[in-house]
């Protein structure tokens, strides 16, 4: 027995001993958003499980941005892995910044991914961030000002619907605004919504020569159609509205109808945060019968620069982090309705997980996307609410500043496409692509 | 002779003063306000101002998600390490410069002062390459570094138009009763010019302390201060208003405490040189 007891704790200690000596310390760059805090509060399960500890530096998701792409580009070294978008991974995946994912555990299952979150984050066909949640777009609404409008929101609707029915619920006595949408300048707020609703249009942001295509009628359209709703049924200064402000608005029961990211259904079905949380309804985002709906898709990924030196360990805690045995986690921890949604299939074909009320539409929204078809004419970029090329972050805030002029009146639609067009045209010519 | 001054004006004057002071301070107050409100009462609309459940949850909350006393103590070495390494560098500059001028003084301090016009994300790379090649990435002492040259020609300025009030006969006389260069400047200069070395200091501790470009660029989990610490706590998809409130208040008020105390020091080292 006691020779057992000897030998039980002789393997512990050398155990113990092997962990520790191979222990990393890992430094990751994320962003302040609720699901990453979850993350950091649970960091110790990691721990525990592979003695690697876990130091966080959390920032404002521009800042962020910023931030990493600095010591990305200059091979800084400071971060041994980085939450990145959509956006940069592809890009930074083709310039060789990142670890390529591409040696996961088979108990990992990387074909669990969801497709579209799988090829958002490729390069090549190869995966460069795995996704710890994804989200689209859809439409989020008070399900007893519908009723009292008379109108009954279909699964699919279309804008000519979603007009109508902001029309029929705005009440302006009672404060209560129609329809709420982004219009603030930035290409991750105003510019992302403005984008995919030109999707559903027609409107594209180049055709396949690289030409900027703001004069084109779809374009016209697609603004025209925002500026008149948002005038008769919006709130006032929807200009300077982002995620945030209509989130606040929704909130507190001055919305009729919000179309934004998908993650925003857990805040205005929380009853603590939401005066409306018993009366939401969710819809797929509108579409104008040409086959592209208007909803966009997104992941907040974890990836692991090429500077590191601590590959390694970065791996682990990306499988950790972004696996079903994460999710499992959570759940037990804080119910099903805080899980991490959008980047698993086994997620949604969780029984326990169908019961959340938004979980059905989520699915439908981000499968609805296809980020390397997301314009009715085909356009050379991939991304639904972007295009994936260096140059877009500049161009498209230049852009959206045009737009949000006209949201506050200080310019016409058409002075806004022409500079629009100059803009981009101009970028993309010192650029090279024309 | 003073004018005379009526107490209508008086009167006037006073409520002017106090409107605009409580205008500059209110955004402040406002914050203050928030952080003890909960999520849902912070956005409420129209806004409550005093008369809700006050409630110290969001500190709770911030206290046990951050590491506060890491950040606060970084903020104390960067903010006054760079001051105090500024000023050691600064003093024998205004020195110089207010007691033997060249024909380029003038041209150097202007200079000096173009520096600060330049803005800072334009040197962001060359900077951060250097800070790799010398291993300060993420250190405090680099930090120190790079905020004492940024706050150098402010300081230099405040101590040069401070000395240029002091009689030169006084540092004449030192030198004919012997004393070399460095007693001259040690014993001689720099307890005369104590107060303006005090605003200097204070006013300088407080720009390095709501630095946010570099520090929030040059560091990661170990030199972080707190502009790094609020910066966490901001977030644009999520109402997290009375959380960064509280956040706020903790990084601010350790300085605000002390301009507080000091305010008389920093207002006279302000405006030190306007009225003649």
């Amino acid at each position: 027995m006691n020779t057992t007891i000897r030998a039980l704790l002789g393997a512990t200690a050398l155990t113990a001993t092997a962990m520790a000596a191979s222990a990393d310390n890992l430094t990751i760059a994320t962003v302040n958003n609720g699901d990453m805090i979850r993350m950091q509060g649970l960091t110790d399960d990691f721990t525990a499980k592979t003695g690697h500890t876990v130091e966080w530096v959390t920032l404002e998701e521009n800042v962020l941005r910023q931030r990493v792409t600095t010591d990305i580009s200059t091979k800084g070294g400071a971060f041994d892995i980085m939450t990145i978008g959509m956006y940069e991974t592809p890009i930074w995946g083709a310039n060789g910044w990142l670890v390529p994912l591409d040696d996961l555990s088979e108990e990992y299952n990387v074909d669990d991914i969801l497709p579209a979150m799988a090829g958002g984050l490729s390069h090549d066909g190869t995966l460069y961030a795995a996704p710890f949640y994804g989200e689209s777009s859809m439409i989020m609404y008070r399900t007893d000002l519908m009723e009292k409008a008379g109108m009954e929101m279909p699964d699919a609707p279309t804008w000519s619907f979603i007009r109508e029915a902001a029309a029929a619920m705005t009440d302006r006595d009672a404060e209560i605004n129609g329809i709420c949408l982004r219009g603030k300048a930035g290409w991750g707020e105003g510019g992302a919504f403005i984008t995919a609703m030109s999707n559903s249009f027609g409107a594209r942001w180049f055709d396949m020569d690289w030409n900027a295509q703001f004069d084109t009628q779809p374009w016209k359209d697609t603004l025209e159609f925002y500026v008149g709703m948002m005038n008769e049924s919006g709130p006032a200064g929807f200009a300077t509205n982002g995620f945030n402000e209509n989130l606040s608005l929704f909130q507190q029961g001055k919305c009729g109808m919000w179309i934004d990211a998908t993650v925003a259904a857990s805040f205005v079905t929380n009853p603590n945060d939401s005066t409306v949380a018993d009366s939401v309804g969710f819809a797929l985002a509108p579409d104008n019968g040409l086959g592209k709906r208007s909803n966009w898709l997104w992941a907040w990924a974890l990836a692991i620069p090429a500077g590191t030196q601590k590959e390694a360990a970065a791996k682990e805690f990306i499988e950790w982090a972004t696996s079903t045995g994460y999710i499992e986690l959570v759940a037990s921890k804080e119910g099903w309705a805080n899980v991490p949604p959008g980047a698993r299939t086994s997620l949604y074909e969780n029984p326990e997980y169908q019961k959340v009320p938004f979980a059905q539409k989520t699915l439908d929204s981000i499968l609805s996307a296809d980020p390397n078809n997301s314009t009715v004419e085909p356009s050379p970029y991939v991304g639904v609410q972007f295009a994936a090329i260096p140059e877009f972050a500049g161009i498209a805030t230049e852009v959206s500043q045009e737009f949000s002029a006209v949201y506050a009146g200080q310019q016409s639609i058409d002075e806004a496409l022409e500079k629009a067009q100059a803009i981009t045209n101009d970028a993309m010519e010192a650029a090279g692509y024309r | 002779m003073a004018r005379s001054v009526t107490t209508q004006r008086k009167t006037i004057n006073t409520v002017l003063a106090w409107a605009v002071g409580l205008l500059i301070f209110f955004p402040i107050l406002w914050t203050i306000l928030t952080s003890f409100k909960t999520e849902a009462q912070a956005i409420n609309d129209p806004p409550i101002w005093f008369f809700f459940d006050w409630t110290l949850e969001n500190y709770s909350v911030v206290q046990e998600r951050s590491n506060y006393m890491k950040f606060l103590w970084n903020s104390v070495i960067i903010a006054g390490g760079s001051t105090v390494l500024g000023v050691i560098i600064a003093i024998p500059a205004a020195w110089s410069m207010a007691f033997v001028p060249s024909k380029r003084t003038k041209d150097i301090l202007l200079w000096m002062l173009s520096t600060k016009m330049l803005p800072a994300v334009g040197v962001l790379y060359p900077i951060y390459l250097l800070f790799i090649k010398l291993g300060l990435l993420d250190s405090r002492f680099g930090l120190v570094i790079v905020l004492m040259l940024i706050n150098l020609p402010i300081i230099v300025w405040m101590l040069y138009t401070y000395f240029r009030e002091i009689p030169g006969e006084i540092l004449e006389a030192a030198r004919m009763d012997g004393a070399t260069l460095k007693e001259e400047i040690i014993y001689v200069l720099t307890p005369m010019a104590i107060p303006g070395i005090a605003s200097t200091l204070l006013l300088n501790v407080i720009l390095a302390w709501n630095e946010a470009f570099w520090t929030l660029n040059l560091t990661a989990a170990n030199a972080a201060p707190l502009t790094a610490f609020i910066a966490s706590y901001s977030s644009p998809e999520g109402l997290f208003y009375a959380k960064l409130s509280a956040a706020s208040v903790m990084a601010i008020a350790p300085i605000l405490i002390m301009g507080w105390f000091s305010q008389k020091q920093l207002v006279r080292g302000l405006t030190f040189g306007a009225v003649k």
